[in-house]
């Protein structure tokens, strides 16, 4: 038992308790229900008048409104404290998550974390809530009727032992074999997902090639798999309820052969082999439910266990143990011998950079240089490996993270929206929802023009449920969102690449009167967006290779030069009209 | 993913005849198992109900005469119809199994194979996500219905039926007595599975919400740090998750009170039987074997009431699935063979274009950056769903054996005129033409057989070396792949991986590097000896300098003697080529050779020092926003 599970369920140990004090109390009331039925039946033997018969129904009637009663909290109460646990470990995976650093995030699928949130829980729940209920129900009900029966005859009772536990072995030796089985069938499931994955990503070339032919046979072939790997689940599958019944009849069987002779020589009355029957009927639900928890309780361990497995991994940015609460003063960066390796391979080396309060430093380089890592670097999305990064002459790994990160508005690299409206996705990282400042942001950031046209302007919702943004609306709503938490720092990781380079201008124009007060790290492929920079540093290799102002870096004829004739030639393509 | 947990929330009607219709259509050809299916149904039912039947027997023949081997032979019977029930029963269950899977293999073959001759234009405007739910989910849940849907609803009318029929046959006036209980029963019943769909619809959306909204925030995980909104989110998912945990309660409520209900209305039944059924038994009116056997049949009375009322979520999710299938299997060929095709046999190699007018189906968003295009002045109107003319009016011509190269800037076209000619896209105005005969009057796969594609994003497809470049076309012997691969390279790479051409390629490739795919793919367009072959081959990452000495060898002895448009990435090639046409934004602006048009000092020229010039003075790697 994972000692996580444990806790959970002690915590709510009063529920448990009293659930159980509940069931106890009505399986001895149910099990009650066969001795009126043999004082019933032997006293009908005995010719007795209508009047007892009524009271004995009467009684019968009773004796399952008490159960009526216990049951309905005993389900309550048990099956309500396993969704309780439900949600308290919900919530704590989720907070778990919530601590966990960027990095976890890039070297785990989102589907499997997903997973573990909803099926393994899913099966954890069920074992904590019907598992534990029935597993105890079912004993206390067995011990109590065996008490009875062996009251009555012990012979009896002893075939009664042998032929109805049948009931849970059957279940016991073929649920396993059916989960295996059944294993094997996802396992070609997928094989079937991936096929049709690859087939439809790869229509291309399918197409290109002729190769639908051939396509629909190979998924013919796995398909043809998949069915046989079913049918051998069904085979087995198929004969589990039959079984069930058939040992549940056998019992029923084997009673009216030995109860049938025990009455004869009188060892038994008819009300007693009336009762026994009684017995058979009330314990066998609880006869297939205890090979059903069996298996429960054990995938149930296993999903615990795949849950544990998360729970254990530990967040590995974190508030240091002296770390501080700051107020930002000014806003100053510095890198000072800056390194990064990542798995072993170098990211950045020796970067050596000071940006003052209010200045804009731009950031040009090609595709993996380091760019995106070194502005990561500034709220902690990662930590160097060697030197350090200071705020106001700090460490950043002193500040408190919520401290640092409330004054750094980021723009990253891929735009991300959440499904919500767009006043919630501008307002995100703002302590209040202050509709000015909003539509401030969406101003500045020349989102606001389009947002006339959306059906519930600033409350249109986003995502599949609402509008699709196109690129350089989304880049442009990512922009608001880090205006509009007015920021000491703003960082823009290649912001602009999906707007067009008119709204680009108009864009810059009015940041720079935000960021005359701000300090600002740009990072673009664009020399338009880079060239009224302070400073401009081009990253080449985890290097800073170049540094000055555009001017300066013209002169210089290296790679920010090149860079820039380039683009001078694609604007004169742009321009060339081919109709005049 | 969340598309996914979305769709799952809208649920229509739980029965639709004319999806019904349609659905049973698949179920016909394996009509005369269903038969035997719910005959065998009948047995197992009829095996069920003789249980009791054997009690009143033993009890009032002979129990109470004292008959210990009448008590013997009546056991044995017993066990024998036990026997017989769990093997009719077992039959039954495979049976009815093994065909519902054939005919979810139907079904998934035929979606599967409808797939394949759809349009590209369809794979663009559905993510592959939308389409794999339909080929895996959705047929799962026609499965369902198929096998615990139809099927078992036979055999619970049966069971219910023949409780009657024997309560009826053994005592008509106790059976009334007992019957008392079933409008509770039957109203119990009603009100659980109303109450119980309610709330597992209302979980079902919570559980939804949770899900995307727990998706959701693991992707925008950095964002939601960044923007320190870790309180209030974790607020917003324990909302979520609390409203979550509500619904259960709340549908725990109605699951507690149900299944204790059904045991205290049984009683009740039950305690009718005792009084009004002891009392017929003291005046003999009733024998107790009797009575013991209508104990026992009320209480086998519940099951299958409570059966058919879980139906009603199967077929519902059933009912939503297939629709969502038939939609697909609906869905027109836009790109369909024409009624009377022209059989391409042999290809000499001449491709025309007259006047081609190509715009692309547009993509769904809410609004564009900017205005919506409009066509200027002297062009064609747009046709109804697309945004702009990519390819206006483009016409030309290639001879048998030539080599063409197509130059321009992003955007310009080059792509379209591929997609063209393998007939991905039809163009809206104008004609393309293989040997003087239009495309359209070819059938796609004869066509395809004598177009080689090589594509510059190159898909290897999970399997061997070998696999990827001969891909289906069994035909072609190892030999013929060892030799294509020669040809272009890429044997010596290939014959020091472990296993040779036996070597399995995992994720895309990724064992491979790029330059090596580039030259699995000329493998496998060679292999398949193409009389015309385009080639893709814009910028990709780096790719090492011996690799690329290899690749431009490759590139130039595959394009000799051979009809061939190529998309140039690589100067060698321009270099290379008999022809080079250049487009510029949708128009032919300037053909000729590379010496001809950069003395021309045209656009050609401009091109040139932004794609290829690095290529000349060696700077080792282009930097990053020039493509």
């Amino acid at each position: 038992m994972s000692p996580r599970l444990l806790s959970y369920i002690l915590r709510h140990r009063r529920s448990y308790l009293i659930g159980f004090l509940l069931g106890v109390l009505s399986s001895v009331l149910l099990m009650l229900d066969p001795v009126v039925l043999r004082l019933a039946v032997d006293s009908i033997g005995g010719r007795i008048g209508p009047r007892v018969l009524l009271g004995y129904a009467g009684l019968l009637v009773a004796i399952h409104l008490a159960v009526w009663g216990l049951r309905y909290y005993w389900r309550l109460i048990i099956l309500g404290a396993s969704r309780r646990i439900e949600y308290e470990i919900r919530n704590d995976y989720f907070a778990h998550l919530q601590r966990m650093h960027l990095a976890y995030f890039q070297h785990t699928r989102t589907g499997d974390l997903m997973t573990r949130a909803v099926s393994d829980l899913n099966t954890v729940q069920r074992s904590a809530g019907p598992g534990i209920m029935h597993f105890f129900g079912t004993i206390v009900s067995s011990i109590i009727a065996i008490g009875f029966m062996l009251s009555i005859d012990a012979r009896l009772t002893l075939f009664m032992l042998i032929t109805l536990p049948l009931v849970s072995v059957t279940f016991i030796v073929l649920g396993p074999m059916i989960h295996r089985r059944y294993e094997s069938v996802q396992d070609q499931f997928s094989t079937i997902s991936a096929k049709a994955q690859e087939n439809f990503s790869g229509i291309r070339v399918v197409k290109a090639f002729a190769q639908e032919p051939y396509e629909i046979d190979e998924f013919a072939r796995l398909n043809t798999e998949y069915i046989r790997r079913n049918l051998s689940v069904i085979k087995v599958d198929g004969a589990l309820w039959p079984l069930m019944m058939f040992f549940i009849g056998l019992s029923s069987m084997v009673l009216l052969w030995q109860g049938g002779q025990a009455v004869i020589t009188g060892r038994i009355t008819l009300g007693q082999f009336v009762q026994f029957n009684g017995y058979l009927a009330l314990l066998a639900w609880p006869m297939i439910a205890l090979g059903w928890v069996v298996n429960l309780m054990q995938r149930g361990l296993a999903s615990m266990k795949r849950l544990d497995e998360v729970f254990a991994q530990k967040p590995k940015i974190v508030d240091a143990p002296d770390a501080r609460p700051l107020a930002m003063a000014t806003g100053e960066i510095e890198f000072r011998g800056v390194s990064v390796a990542y798995n072993g391979a170098r990211v950045l080396q020796d970067i050596h950079l000071r940006i003052p309060a209010g200045a804009t430093v731009a950031i040009v380089g090609p595709t993996g240089a380091g760019k995106s890592t070194l502005v990561g670097l500034i709220p902690r999305l990662f930590d160097v490996t060697q030197g350090e990064v200071r705020i106001d002459g700090v460490d950043v790994r002193r500040w408190r993270l919520a401290d640092l990160r409330r004054h750094i508005g980021f723009v990253p690299q891929d735009t991300f929206l959440f499904s919500d409206t767009l006043r919630e996705n501008i307002a995100y990282g703002m302590e209040t929802t202050d509709g000015h400042r909003v539509e401030e942001a969406a101003e500045i950031s020349r989102l606001a023009a389009d947002v006339a046209d959306f059906p519930h302007r600033y409350d249109t919702v986003l995502g599949e449920r609402g509008v699709t943004l196109s690129g350089g609306q989304r880049q442009r709503a990512a922009i608001a969102r880090a205006v509009a938490r007015d920021p000491r720092i703003l960082i823009l990781d290649d912001a602009l690449s999906s707007v067009d380079t008119s709204t680009e201008e108009q864009i810059l124009t009015r940041l720079r009167t935000v960021l005359a007060t701000r300090t600002a790290i740009v990072i673009s492929h664009r020399i338009s967006t880079v060239r009224y920079a302070d400073q401009i540093v081009v990253l080449d290799d985890g290097r800073i290779v170049e540094r000055g102002t555009h001017d300066e870096l013209l002169a210089r004829r290296g790679l920010y030069a090149d860079l820039y004739d380039k683009q001078l030639l694609e604007e004169e393509l742009e321009e060339a009209d081919v109709d005049s | 993913m969340s598309t996914h947990f979305q769709e799952d929330e809208i649920l229509g009607k739980a029965y639709d005849a004319r999806l019904m219709r349609r659905l049973l259509r698949y179920v016909r050809p394996y009509r005369a198992v269903v038969l035997v299916s719910v005959l065998l149904l009948l047995l197992a039912a009829a095996a069920d109900l003789v249980g009791p039947y054997f009690v009143k027997v033993a009890i009032d023949r002979y129990i109470r005469t004292g008959d210990l081997g009448g008590v013997a032979r009546i056991s044995v019977f017993y066990l024998l119809t036990l026997l017989a029930g769990v093997t009719v029963r077992y039959g039954q269950n495979y049976i009815t199994q093994s065909v519902g899977q054939r005919v979810m293999y139907d079904l998934r073959m035929e979606l599967f194979t409808h797939l394949q001759r759809l349009a590209v234009a369809f794979y663009t405007r559905n993510p592959v996500g939308r389409l794999m739910t339909r080929i895996t989910n959705d047929i799962d849940a026609l499965y369902e219905m198929v096998t615990s849907g139809v099927v078992t609803v036979f055999g619970d009318f049966f069971m219910l039926a023949g409780i009657i029929v024997a309560m009826l046959l053994l005592n008509w006036r106790l059976a009334l007595v007992a019957f008392v209980v079933v409008p509770a029963l039957v109203g119990m019943t009603v009100w659980f599975s109303v109450r119980s769909r309610e709330s597992y619809r209302a979980i079902r959306i919570r559980i939804a919400r949770i899900n995307t909204y727990l998706n959701e925030n693991i992707m925008g995980m950095p964002i939601a740090q960044l923007f320190n909104r870790e309180r209030r989110n974790f607020a917003r998912f324990d909302e979520l998750n609390r409203d979550h945990l509500g619904s259960h309660l709340q549908a725990i409520r109605s699951f507690a009170l149900f299944f204790p209900s059904v045991g205290f209305i049984s009683a009740v039944a039950t305690a009718l039987l005792i009084w009004y059924g002891g009392g017929q038994v003291v005046q003999n009116a009733v024998t107790l074997g009797v009575l013991v056997a209508f104990i026992q049949y009320t209480e086998r009375f519940f099951r299958p009431v409570q059966d058919l009322a879980e139906k009603y979520n199967i077929l519902q999710s059933a009912m939503a699935s297939s629709e969502r299938i038939f939609r697909i299997l609906d869905e027109p060929l836009s790109v369909a063979d024409s009624v009377d095709p022209v059989p391409l046999a042999r290809v000499r190699g001449e491709v025309e274009f007259s006047d081609v007018w190509f715009a692309y189906p547009a993509a769904e968003h809410a609004g564009g950056d900017g205005a919506t295009p409009r066509p200027r002045t002297g062009e064609p109107p747009l046709p109804d769903g697309t945004d702009e003319w990519v390819l206006k009016g483009v016409s030309f011509h290639i001879r048998a054996g030539e080599s063409v190269a197509f130059v321009g800037h992003t955007g310009a076209g080059k792509t379209s005129i591929i997609n063209l000619i393998t007939r991905f896209y039809d163009p809206q105005r104008g004609q393309v033409q293989v040997d003087g005969v239009d495309v359209r009057r070819y059938p796609q796969r004869d066509l395809r057989r004598h177009v080689g594609l090589v594509l510059q994003d190159v898909f290897l497809f999970s399997g061997t070396i070998a696999s990827n470049i001969r891909l289906g076309n069994t035909e072609i012997s190892d030999e013929e792949v060892a030799r294509a691969a020669e040809f272009v390279n890429a044997h010596r790479f290939i014959e020091r991986l472990p296993n040779g051409y036996a070597t399995e390629v995992t994720e895309r490739g990724s064992t491979l590097s790029a330059g090596q795919r580039q030259l699995i793919a000329f493998a496998r367009a060679i292999s398949h000896n193409p009389e015309i072959l385009l080639v893709l081959d814009e910028a990709t990452s780096s790719v090492d300098t011996e690799t690329e000495i290899l690749i431009q060898d490759a590139l130039t002895k595959v394009l000799r003697g051979r009809t061939s448009s190529i998309i140039a990435h690589r100067l060698s090639t321009i270099q290379n080529v008999d022809r080079i046409i250049v487009i510029h934004k949708g128009r032919i602006v300037e053909a000729g050779t590379h010496r001809e048009l950069l003395a021309r000092g045209g656009i050609y020229t401009k091109l040139y020092q932004l794609q290829y010039r690095d290529q000349e003075l060696r700077i080792p790697k282009p930097v990053a926003g020039a493509e």
